[in-house]
């Protein structure tokens, strides 16, 4: 069984992150960087699997330099080895352009299963994981909270509307995985010194013979309105209701 | 001069900073409370090589270097203090001795089940009349066939109600002084070695603290630890580690009580504002930043010193007695910004200043570390 998870450095969430003054991105300095969350559930949902029926996994990551740091998070907890491309000019990469070299990096060997997180938690786009599925012509299942491994197919539950689904997929098939699906392990001490040794490979844009083309430009960013006090109605209750009443249909428009 | 931590440390600390968020925090208040050992924390910590932070792979351990281990016991220590105790006997008074100072048998015979927390540490110096003067000790070893049978009284051992195994310092020659002082490894077990109830201590109240009273006790030639008459030495020579990690624990509790003053400097108002707008309280949350801001350096740079394998003699002390201090004023200021409420076990920082007490005291009270300074800075 061979196991290929894509992992992510991304801004711890309890950072308190700003828009940089000009608008041209995130400004990161002095932020704490991990390994997106979503993605700890990918790995250990990778290594289960190789503890259960034996195998290989492999962590592809895209990123700048400093990304080594959620790699190495990621080969700690027990991935076997690494495989990257480090290219600076794709900090600001649209969804498309990541699933295009992410798939290529994976395309140069087989594998049974692809593992990643739903969704990174800062472009939150939750486009990446099912484009790399489309671009490598195998099916995907997205938001995944059980996999169940049965010979040539895995069959999964994935969190839809209101609904749990329940899928039987033929491998290889890419899936992104989500809270529920199991309880990532602490990456152990002698883990986190094993990782420095494993085996990494580091890819060019030239190596893969790609020149991606940005679909999507960012125009600017801008934080989010600061959020209005919320309003405490005073009187008794029948008054109050009322006063609610008329609020959400004069003001808010919600009824 | 570089300021940034390895990738491996990066992520140790991150990795331990969870750990503690999830498996310690929750339940530390409630240890205090109830005086419980964390015996269920350790074994989680030992599966992620916690107990063997620095020991090299070979005897099991995790093979980190000083630093490491040091971020490890600020990281605990911000969850609770007691866990952090434990953890820095064991580890550093416990394995670190028998690793710097045991050949190669006994490092083979102990550090493996050590490493991986089947066995912990204590370690047995100080006694009912010698606590800051440690080399005037009484407990007795002598000579029989085979090895030693060993008498006396250790008091105030850490973990002892729960270690298997102790380093233990008895007088081999009563015609010297401190060099008639030798160094044992001491099985726990073994027939004569009773312990006395828990100590009724004013914190650190998670953490094992009792009398140890040896009477006629056995131990094998093979569990000398180092050459006789050379124990003294090797106390004081560990003492100087474990004072690092005491300031670091300190450190971890000196941060604790700013996060939650910081914390409650915004929620709470008084006056119609939060009281982070007043000057007053504006005036301690800043010295408390300054405070643990020193203090990390001065312990970091310790424990650099350490991994280095310089001397570590002076700014081991330099750390123990700044940030053992610096903790003890944070946790009072963190009071004093909670009001009525910092009075109240409801809040964490009640157990901060109870808990940051004793690190003016124990591995070397501050007077003592101001006496190994002077020496040093006067060099007489």
């Amino acid at each position: 069984m061979k196991i290929a998870v894509m992992v992510k450095q991304v801004a711890d969430t309890a950072a308190k992150i700003q828009v940089l003054s000009d608008g041209s991105g995130m400004d990161y300095s002095g932020v704490q960087l991990v390994l997106n969350p979503y993605d700890e559930y990918a790995v250990e949902e990778a290594i289960k699997l190789k503890e259960a029926s034996g195998g290989e996994v492999v962590i592809f990551n895209l990123g700048p330099d400093s990304a080594d740091e959620a790699l190495k998070t990621a080969l700690a907890m027990g991935g076997d080895r690494a495989v990257v491309l480090r290219d600076p000019e794709l900090g600001q990469a649209d969804a498309s352009v990541r699933a295009e070299i992410l798939a290529a990096m994976i395309a140069r060997e087989e594998f049974d299963i692809i593992f990643c997180g739903k969704q990174s938690v800062d472009s939150d786009t939750h486009q990446v994981g099912p484009a790399v599925a489309q671009k490598l012509g195998m099916p995907a299942a997205t938001f995944i909270t059980s996999f169940v491994l049965d010979g040539t197919s895995a069959t999964v539950s994935r969190e839809a509307e209101g609904v749990t689904e329940t899928l039987e997929i033929g491998l290889p098939a890419l899936f992104t995985c989500t809270k529920g699906l199991n309880e990532p392990r602490y990456p152990s001490l002698p883990g986190i010194m094993q990782a420095a040794r494993k085996p990494k490979e580091v890819l060019s844009l030239a190596d893969l013979g790609l020149t991606p083309a940005a679909k999507v430009k960012v125009h600017g960013l801008s934080s989010p309105p600061p959020r209005a006090e919320g309003r405490m109605l005073a009187g008794e209750t029948n008054e109050k209701v009322s006063e609610l009443v008329r609020l959400l249909r004069d003001e808010a428009h919600a009824v | 001069m570089n300021f940034h931590l390895s990738e491996e440390q990066s992520i140790l600390r991150e990795m331990v900073r969870d750990f503690a968020r999830k498996e310690i925090e929750p339940i530390a208040a409630l240890s205090d409370h109830e005086h419980r050992f964390p015996s269920e924390t350790l074994k989680k910590a030992a599966a992620l090589g916690l107990m063997g932070v620095t020991v090299p792979p070979e005897y099991g351990g995790s093979g980190m270097d000083f630093l490491s281990y040091i971020l490890v016991l600020e990281e605990i220590a911000k969850s609770c203090a007691s866990t952090a105790v434990v953890l820095s006997v064991h580890n550093t008074l416990g394995c670190g001795t028998i690793h710097k100072f045991g050949n190669e048998e006994q490092k083979k015979r102990w550090l493996p089940p050590a490493a991986s927390g089947e066995a912990l540490g204590a370690y047995l110096l100080t006694e009912p009349g010698a606590g800051s003067d440690a080399a005037s000790l009484t407990c007795r070893a002598e000579k029989v066939e085979g090895g030693w049978k060993v008498t006396g009284s250790k008091a105030f051992i850490t973990n002892a109600g729960y270690a298997s195994f102790g380093i233990l310092y008895a007088r081999t020659d009563p015609q010297e002084k401190s060099r008639g002082i030798s160094a044992f490894i001491l099985d726990m077990n073994s027939e004569g070695v009773e312990l006395g109830p828990e100590e009724a201590k004013m914190g650190l109240n998670a953490s094992s603290t009792v009398m140890v009273n040896l009477e006629d006790v056995f131990i094998p030639e093979d569990c000398l630890l180092g050459e006789e008459g050379r124990g003294f030495s090797m106390a004081l020579d560990m003492l100087n580690y474990g004072r690092i990690g005491i300031a670091a624990q300190a450190l971890g509790m000196a941060e604790a009580a700013l996060q939650e003053s910081l914390k409650y400097s915004r929620e709470r108002e008084q006056f119609g504002k939060p009281i982070g707008k007043f000057q007053s309280i504006q005036d301690k949350l800043t010295t408390m930043h300054s405070d643990v801001e020193a203090s990390r350096l001065l312990t970091y740079r310790a424990a650099v010193a350490a991994s280095a394998g310089e001397k570590i003699i002076m700014p081991a002390a330099t750390a123990k007695l700044f940030s053992s201090q610096a903790a003890v004023r944070c946790a009072e200021a963190a009071v004093q910004i909670h009001g009525g409420y910092g009075y109240s076990k409801e809040y964490k920082v009640e157990r901060i200043f109870r808990d940051a007490r004793v690190t003016e005291i124990y591995e070397g009270t501050s007077e003592v570390q101001r006496l190994v300074m002077a020496r040093q800075l006067l060099d007489m």
